[in-house]
């Protein structure tokens, strides 16, 4: 194994994407000229793009990477991450798709702000944005830091700079087209990597899933079958399941794709699309994952990552030759570069559309001026991101990803599906259901095991569960309710009439 | 101006039939988000209250529980698809006729909230 040293058929493969991304990013960046076309790429995308982008969006090195290395080292404890990354999406497509793309323009604020006083509204929703996105870009980075370091043997330091480097230049010029287009090859790439490499899998045991499940049960005994270490409170695995199912509705960067088609019922197509390419994905990662253990063995992968993160990629070298471990580990960096865009572009158009054209230019921005607004916001998001990257270098920041899931899913979703669905929701209901959601799941998350225990080496915890999903997501429509209830607002009620128009039909 | 008394009735008509419609949409997607929920928490509290048989061999190599997890990305699949279905046979040609009716162009051209 030759894991760690600089490896020049990997960094190979990865310097031809960043070449072919760059092209892509020069050919948008001439067709980005006004905020539709920086954040929305001119709602030009067709439902087969924006199925793929979502895909490239939502699949992170994370799950490519840390479901296959938890299947090879634990087995069937995988699947319950997967089912669960899974979930979320028929209830995007169901509740939340195309009311968003019928009522907003850019940020998923626009609905909630759509018959409610924009000002608390969007700067509520903008704290539980960036509050998501932080989390987010954390993991991210600091899972490309130490993933790169192993996979191609370059230090911590310039695999953080180059990711956060490569991202700038996506987003700053080429805005939502270069970066929708960044997802597409990146999705195409690392399905066609994990099928390709899940066939080779297959190919070993006739072709038959029993056989290879067969041959780890044999080895490893039958529990790697069923339900293990993962799950040991039953409320944990409730708590973290409410957060990964009503996350995925919440996430700003995969809301904000579904403003790059045309209509709603693109919209619709393309979670459809999205939600078969993701399952395929997580089914291919499962086969991965006990591929890895039956054949490189649990042992050998613990032995070069204590996470398992390499399961994979050296399932790769195995089964494939160096050529072929390139390239994986190739399509992992991409991947991991891919995400944190998308979450760059989120994030800008946050502060650029909630907060400067919004609130501070009341909604009558200088032309020209909302789009610098989110190039300056991406540069700051970008030179954050790097440095929060270098300052949790050695930090177990697995938890994050989890946060950040519990986050979206306890201050964004709540309020959208009450703005959208229920006539009495009032201004204070809506700000204060997205403030108590942020607020209680940091303050939780701060005081949870994952923090005091993992993270501070404390003896105990205030707070039992590892993700508060179960007590946040819970707290956070009672807030909205109650709020709503207490004080009536006639003139959001009314509008509500044509807001419920409009959802259907759209605003044109 | 004053609108026509015909205008009226046909607005009236064309909110009425909004409002249904809307209302219909709402039910589907809360039936399905309510499956969707249950079948995927169904499967979590398997996995947390009934290890044990999670962990039985319905055939060689095949555990109960792989085959349960397997079920929920399926059902995920199938009940998109069954959206996807209700919104092109019912949905869809609903908000055509809504379009279509002579109130519609009054009631579509309320001020764009989003964009305030």
């Amino acid at each position: 194994m030759t894991l760690g040293t600089p490896d020049p058929v990997a960094i190979g493969f990865f310097a031809v994407f960043i070449a072919i991304t760059l092209g892509i990013t020069y050919w948008a960046a001439r067709r980005t000229k006004t905020p539709d076309h920086f954040y929305a790429a001119g709602r030009s995308v067709t439902a087969g793009q924006n199925g793929f982008a979502l895909a490239g969006d939502y699949m992170s090195a994370a799950s490519f990477l840390g479901i296959a290395g938890l299947v090879s080292t634990s087995g069937f404890d995988g699947l319950i991450y997967s089912t669960g990354w899974l979930v979320g999406w028929p209830v995007v497509l169901f509740l939340i798709a195309e009311p968003l793309r019928n009522l907003g323009r850019y940020t998923f604020a626009d609905v909630v702000a759509s018959r409610l006083d924009p000002m608390p509204v969007r700067i509520s929703a903008t704290i539980g944005t960036l509050a998501t996105i932080a989390f987010y870009l954390i993991a991210q980075m600091v899972g490309a830091g130490s993933l790169i370091r192993l996979l191609f043997g370059i230090p911590y330091e310039t695999a953080v700079v180059i990711v956060g480097c490569a991202m700038m230049a996506y987003v700053l010029f080429g805005g939502m087209l270069a970066t929708t287009w960044v997802q597409i090859v990146k999705a195409v790439l690392l399905l066609g990597g994990a099928a390709t490499l899940a066939i080779m899998v297959l190919a070993k045991f006739g072709f038959d899933p029993r056989a290879l499940f067969a041959a780890a049960a044999a080895k490893y005994g039958s529990g790697v079958l069923a339900p293990g270490k993962l799950v040991s409170n039953p409320l944990d695995a409730i708590s973290l399941g409410m957060a990964l199912m009503f996350g995925t509705a919440g996430l700003p960067h995969i809301l904000m794709r579904f403003y790059t088609v045309p209509d709603a019922r693109t919209a619709r197509r393309s979670v459809f699309i999205a939600t078969g390419l993701i399952g395929l994905f997580y089914l291919m990662t499962f086969i991965l994952g006990f591929g890895a253990m039956v054949l490189v063995t649990p042992e050998a992968i613990k032995a070069i990552d204590a996470g398992g993160n390499m399961a994979a990629p050296m399932l790769a070298e195995l089964l494939g030759g160096r050529a072929f471990f390139g390239f994986i580990a190739a399509v992992a960096f991409a991947t991991i570069l891919a995400v944190v865009a998308g979450l760059a572009l989120s994030g800008a158009a946050a502060i650029s559309h909630d907060i400067w054209a919004s609130v501070i230019r009341k909604g009558h921005p200088k032309p020209g001026e909302e789009i610098k607004v989110a190039r300056i916001a991406t540069v700051v998001l970008a030179l954050v991101a790097m440095a929060l990257g270098i300052a949790f270098k050695g930090q177990n920041v697995a938890f994050m990803v989890g946060l950040a899931f519990a986050i979206a899913a306890s201050a964004n979703f709540p309020a959208l599906v009450l703005s959208v669905f229920w006539r009495r929701t009032t201004t204070a209901g809506a700000a204060s259901s997205m403030i108590v959601g942020a607020t209680s799941t940091l303050v939780l998350i701060a005081l949870s095991p994952a923090v005091q225990i993992d993270l501070l080496h404390h003896a105990t915890a205030i707070f039992p569960l590892k993700n508060p999903a179960l007590v946040t997501i819970p707290l956070s429509f009672a807030t909205g309710i109650v709020v709503s209830l207490l004080r009536r607002d006639p003139a959001s009620e009314a509008r509500h009439e044509a807001i419920e128009t409009r959802l259907l039909l759209g605003a044109d | 101006m004053t609108p026509s008394p015909t205008a009226d009735v046909a607005r009236d008509a064309q909110i009425t039939a909004t409002r249904t419609l809307a209302r219909t949409r709402w039910r589907v997607a809360a039936v399905l988000t309510l499956l969707m929920v249950g079948v995927y928490f169904g499967f979590i509290l398997l996995v947390a209250y009934r290890p044990a048989l999670l962990g039985g061999l319905v055939s060689d190599g095949l555990s109960l529980g792989i085959v349960l997890g397997v079920l929920v990305i399926v059902s995920a699949w199938v009940l998109t698809l069954i959206y996807v279905q209700w919104a092109n046979r019912v949905y869809d040609p609903a908000l055509a006729a809504l379009r279509a009716m002579p109130g519609s162009e009054t009631a579509a051209r309320q001020p764009p909230g989003g964009a305030r």
